[in-house]
């Protein structure tokens, strides 16, 4: 089986039924998984906390949620996930493409990259990091975690995970 | 008229519906004139108000009305394509557009100079924008709810907030008592 389908089928198992994205190269096998499944409602958004947005209200209204995007967002989403998401204590699985780590070509990513965990741990957001494809055994009982415990999770995971930036 | 003018009118309209209200005053003047276990106020995070109200209208079938305002629209201005492409019937976005920025201190925004947010929303994919005075707002309102069509509802009126408590409720009680109203 795929990574891709393999992280769609635990979304699928914990009830995830609504998954907003914004794209990353690293995400685009998750993402055409997640559009082919008829079980989740996937919404793109054009920005990450609009996505949170979403997510929120998906929550509310007695969907489970998930947001895929990348770990830049982080930057632009801190306000969100104090005053909204984590605020009125609601769940959010985040899988977060961790650009900027080992087998990263583009310089540029390392800028947010090591701001990343700092940033998570700073918000008290529960985070992990899958580094090896072995590392997905664990994303069944990420995803039971975060809706025991009602707050957003990271899941990060670098090009090493995903096979490699660029040479998948 | 001003926007508590509009919500004091509106609030037999909205209080047998699910109400999302945008951050600051807006949610001040409604929880002060009408609260309502049926009404989500936000007590931050500045523009989402029609990205919650959009997820919260594509998870179940009950009508969403969303009180939005010009500044907050103008702050998520990527929620206008989402809503365009995706809003189900049961959405209704209704934007106080009052040409002004309430909550910090009625700063103009570029709604009351030359933006026009039923134009970007038109350009956006949104297909039913309805333009109104603020004293035409209830039979607009109650229009938009009857006839289940997604509607952008631009709302315009003067520049202006009343003076109103800030909202002490707890924001896990406000999203307890929500979805409980949500699920009745």
């Amino acid at each position: 089986m795929s990574i891709d389908a393999r992280i769609v089928d635990d979304l699928v198992a914990n009830g995830i039924e609504f998954v907003t994205t914004v794209p990353c190269k690293q995400l685009a096998g998750v993402i055409e998984e997640v559009d082919r499944r008829d079980g989740i409602f996937h919404i793109p958004s054009n920005k990450e906390d609009e996505g949170m947005g979403l997510c929120a209200g998906a929550w509310m209204g007695g969907k489970r949620p998930a947001i895929i995007m990348q770990n830049t967002a982080i930057g632009v989403t801190i306000n969100t996930l104090a005053t909204l998401i984590q605020y009125y204590r609601m769940p959010l699985p985040m899988l977060i493409s961790y650009r900027g780590e080992l087998r990263e070509p583009v310089a540029c990513q390392v800028e947010m990259a090591v701001h990343t965990k700092a940033l998570l741990a700073q918000l008290n957001i529960p985070t992990y990091h899958f580094h090896r494809q072995s590392d997905v055994e664990e994303l069944d009982m990420i995803l039971k975690y975060t809706f025991m415990c009602s707050k957003p999770v990271a899941i990060l995971t670098d090009a090493n995970f995903w096979g490699g930036y660029g040479d998948q | 008229m001003i926007r508590s003018e509009i919500l004091r009118e509106i609030a037999p309209i909205l209080r047998d519906q699910l109400v999302v209200c945008n951050i600051g005053i807006p949610s001040q003047e409604l929880h002060a004139i009408d609260d309502q276990p049926s009404n989500f106020y936000m007590l931050g995070t500045m523009g989402l108000a029609s990205s919650i109200g959009l997820g919260l209208a594509l998870a179940q079938p009950k009508t969403v009305i969303v009180i939005d305002g010009d500044g907050s629209v103008l702050t998520n201005l990527g929620t206008l394509p989402t809503i365009g492409n995706n809003a189900p019937g049961n959405y209704i976005l209704m934007i106080i557009d009052n040409g002004s920025y309430g909550s910090t201190g009625d700063q103009p925004t570029y709604t009351g100079k030359k933006t026009d947010l039923a134009g970007m929303a038109r350009a956006a994919g949104c297909d039913n924008v309805v333009v109104v005075q603020d004293v035409d707002t209830g039979p607009a309102l109650q229009k938009a709810i009857a006839g289940g069509r997604a509607t952008v509802l631009v709302v315009k009126c003067d520049s202006g907030n009343a003076k109103m408590p800030v909202i002490t409720m707890d924001p896990v009680i406000i999203r307890d008592r929500f979805m409980k109203a949500v699920r009745a």
